[in-house]
């Protein structure tokens, strides 16, 4: 029985999430991001109507960019406070959560209690993001869910020296000319996003243990890079792509209880 | 120096021009209006010294627009030591504030954009910029700009100066002083005042040359006696925020500011500040705060936003946060006490060598860590402006020991005090949610 929703607009995609009267994640909904958010949004509530019935009196908490246009919100939350949310909830305990979206990405620094004890989102460069990624795989024809696997393939990696995306990019395109195989090309583009995300982890400090949300976390590589780098054993929630949904589903629980 | 040209000033300025804005300021005075879209249900209404201070700045443009040809000119760096040039009679203009009223204005993009399809990169401080394309197309919001007869550049701000001077001197073809100030990590060592003090003394036979009279130092002792007290009561006032709700916001100082930065010295800076504390007084008498429903007390670090100054003002006040404090404004008071009436040039050296600009960054860290404290405050924001080089260094580290050393959180906002296309709105709104979330 679904008790609270979250809804979470992001750049890339939009989810919803229903948690039960304990705070259990229940049900989920997820659709590559819409530019009509209200449709969308009205969309998935209807999902939800069809699912449990009424909504009525449920509390629903929105968050990701989005936010502001999930006019049957009860609150809006930001992402960083409902991811950390989400996040504590699933794993119960504090640490360091980096959550790489596709437009953003943070590193949240998530106290014994659940609190938000700090946080760093990327600069207004798109190369610490999901975006980095997506705007490369279409220019080398592969697959954005095999990326991970065909750059974990490359036994040797080329090293990318551009952190900006439309750079890196023509990089890219001056290293096909010269005949390097695609492999190693997409090993070092993981590499470059990588180290972008640990200069972010570092410049926060990091605060064991490390974990990880978002969609980009279902490339393998990146969380592979990503301990290599710190030396940090990488823990995953179960449902990573829907921590932000899932917090601000908890936070509408609360409301809901007063 | 022609007749014509004393005539102009005195009829343009001493008699038209002042009465002018003297009658605007009653005007504004009898009927204050409160502009347009000001979210009185958040903050305060505007101060009442707004009227004076408009005249005051008013005023100060109107003179520069006549003085060549009346008096001797000089273009200075912020942190100056103006006196000298004061007692000589100079009409002093500083490109800093020219560029901020531009900033304020949204009028220092166009500016900008004259330097940089001159050459000037981006990456140049965007005072820096504003001011060479003001210089360059000659445009600008005031009317006009005097030229210069003397430069005077002291380091203890950057290095930008020293650059962006040579530019100007070799532009209008006019003599340089520059005030070289050493780098002060603990205390400064005697030696390092002594140098300061001898680049004084050497500064006045240039400056009476170029004013063609010889400097008074009774005249200097009471420039100095008034530089004094006017930051006297620029420190009474900034201490006036310790009190809750506090009565003015940074957002507010930045505004009243312009005084004690281009105008210190004067007789009437001292009456403008003695009338603001009256003011901000009055306030606290009626419990008025700078934030209707103050919540929460931030630390401003680094220049403002110029550009955005009513944005945060309300985007934070909306939230119940006033950001009653500043390490910037905090700067044109604290060294007060330094100053000594008796002793100008040896006292000047001392007071021109200890800004905090120019000390280490644990300095800052320190003075940042006391403002909590003294000022009882919630958290910091801690803008990197891409612009000021020397203000941003060493934030990371600040912002990550007053997390992790003080407990006080603080939020590093990204951004450039002149240049709007270095400040984007969503993700520094992003980034404001999240802090004023976590403060909660």
């Amino acid at each position: 029985m679904i008790k609270a929703i979250g809804i979470d607009v992001g750049s890339t995609t939009a989810k919803i999430v229903g948690v039960n009267e304990s705070g259990e994640f229940v049900w989920s909904y997820i659709e590559p991001a819409d530019p009509r958010v209200e449709d969308q949004v009205e969309r998935f509530l209807e999902k939800v109507r069809e699912m449990a019935g009424s909504i009525e009196g449920i509390p629903i908490v929105a968050t990701g960019y989005g936010r502001n246009l999930v006019h049957q919100a009860t609150k809006k939350v930001t992402e960083i406070t409902c991811h950390a949310r989400g996040v504590f909830k699933q794993l119960g305990h504090g640490g360091t959560l980096v959550d790489i979206g596709g437009q953003d990405s943070k590193v949240i620094v998530i106290g014994p209690h659940g609190e938000v004890v700090d946080f760093t989102m990327n600069d207004k460069c798109a190369a610490g993001t999901g975006r980095f990624l997506e705007n490369t795989a279409g220019r080398l024809r592969v697959k954005l869910e095999e990326m991970g696997n065909v750059a974990l393939s490359a036994p040797e990696e080329v090293k990318i020296s551009s952190t900006c995306t439309v750079f890196a990019e023509s990089e890219i395109i001056s290293m096909i000319a010269h005949g390097v195989r695609v492999e190693p090309i997409l090993k070092g583009l993981h590499r470059s996003l990588v180290k972008r995300i640990v200069a972010m982890i570092r410049s926060v400090g990091l605060v064991p243990p490390l974990m990880l949300s978002g969609g980009v976390v279902k490339n393998p590589a990146i969380r592979k890079m990503i301990e290599e780098e710190t030396g940090e054993k990488v823990i995953l929630p179960d449902h990573p792509q829907f921590m932000g949904a899932y917090g601000a589903a908890l936070i509408g629980l609360k409301l809901g209880k007063g | 120096m022609s007749l014509r040209d004393h005539l102009k000033y005195y009829w343009n300025v001493k008699l038209v021009g002042s009465a002018y804005l003297r009658w605007q300021r009653w005007q504004a005075e009898r009927k204050p209006r409160i502009p347009r879209n000001w979210r009185t249900d958040i903050i305060a209404p505007p101060l009442k010294i707004s009227a004076r201070t408009k005249e005051l700045i008013s005023r100060h443009y109107l003179e520069g627009r006549y003085a060549n040809g009346h008096k001797p000119v000089a273009w200075v760096t912020s942190g100056g030591p103006v006196e000298i040039l004061q007692a000589l009679g100079f009409y002093v203009l500083y490109p800093e504030n020219h560029g901020a009223l531009c900033g304020a204005r949204r009028y220092a993009l166009e500016l900008s954009e004259e330097a940089e399809n001159y050459g000037f990169s981006q990456d140049i401080c965007s005072y820096a910029r504003t001011d060479i394309g003001a210089m360059l197309s000659g445009k600008t919001p005031v009317g006009r700009l005097p030229k210069p007869d003397l430069l005077l550049a002291c380091t203890n701000i950057c290095q930008t100066v020293l650059f962006w001077y040579r530019v100007l001197a070799k532009h209008f073809n006019v003599p340089i002083i520059l005030i070289d100030t050493p780098f002060v990590y603990k205390n400064a060592p005697e030696h390092a005042i002594e140098y300061v003090k001898k680049q004084l003394e050497a500064s006045i036979p240039v400056a009476e040359r170029v004013a063609k009279k010889k400097l008074s130092f009774k005249k200097l002792k009471e420039v100095v006696r008034l530089s004094r007290e006017a930051s006297e009561l620029w420190l009474e006032i900034m201490y006036r925020g310790k009190t809750k709700p506090a009565p003015i916001s940074v957002f507010d100082q930045f505004i009243h500011m312009a005084p004690i930065v281009e105008m210190r010295g004067k007789p009437e800076t001292v009456d403008f500040y003695a009338a603001m504390l009256k003011e901000v007084d009055e306030r606290i008498k009626k419990g008025i705060g700078a934030v209707k429903n103050e919540r929460k007390r931030l630390l401003w670090d680094n220049l403002p936003i110029w550009y955005k100054l009513r944005f945060l003002a309300e985007y934070l006040g909306e939230h119940g946060i006033s950001v009653v404090a500043s390490t910037y404004t905090m700067a044109w008071g604290e060294l007060a006490p330094l100053i000594d009436p008796e002793r100008p040039i040896e006292s000047m050296a001392k007071t021109y060598i200890y800004p905090i600009l120019n000390r280490g960054t644990g300095y800052k860290l320190q003075k940042m860590r006391d403002m909590v404290d003294e000022f009882d405050l919630d958290g910091a924001i801690l803008h990197s402006d891409r612009s000021c080089k020397p203000y941003s260094i060493g934030q990371v580290d600040q912002r990550n020991r007053l997390i992790s050393e003080y407990g006080i959180p603080a939020l590093l906002l990204e951004a450039d005090h002149n240049d709007p296309r270095a400040f984007a709105d969503e993700q520094v709104k992003a980034r404001l949610d999240s802090f004023i979330e976590m403060l909660e």
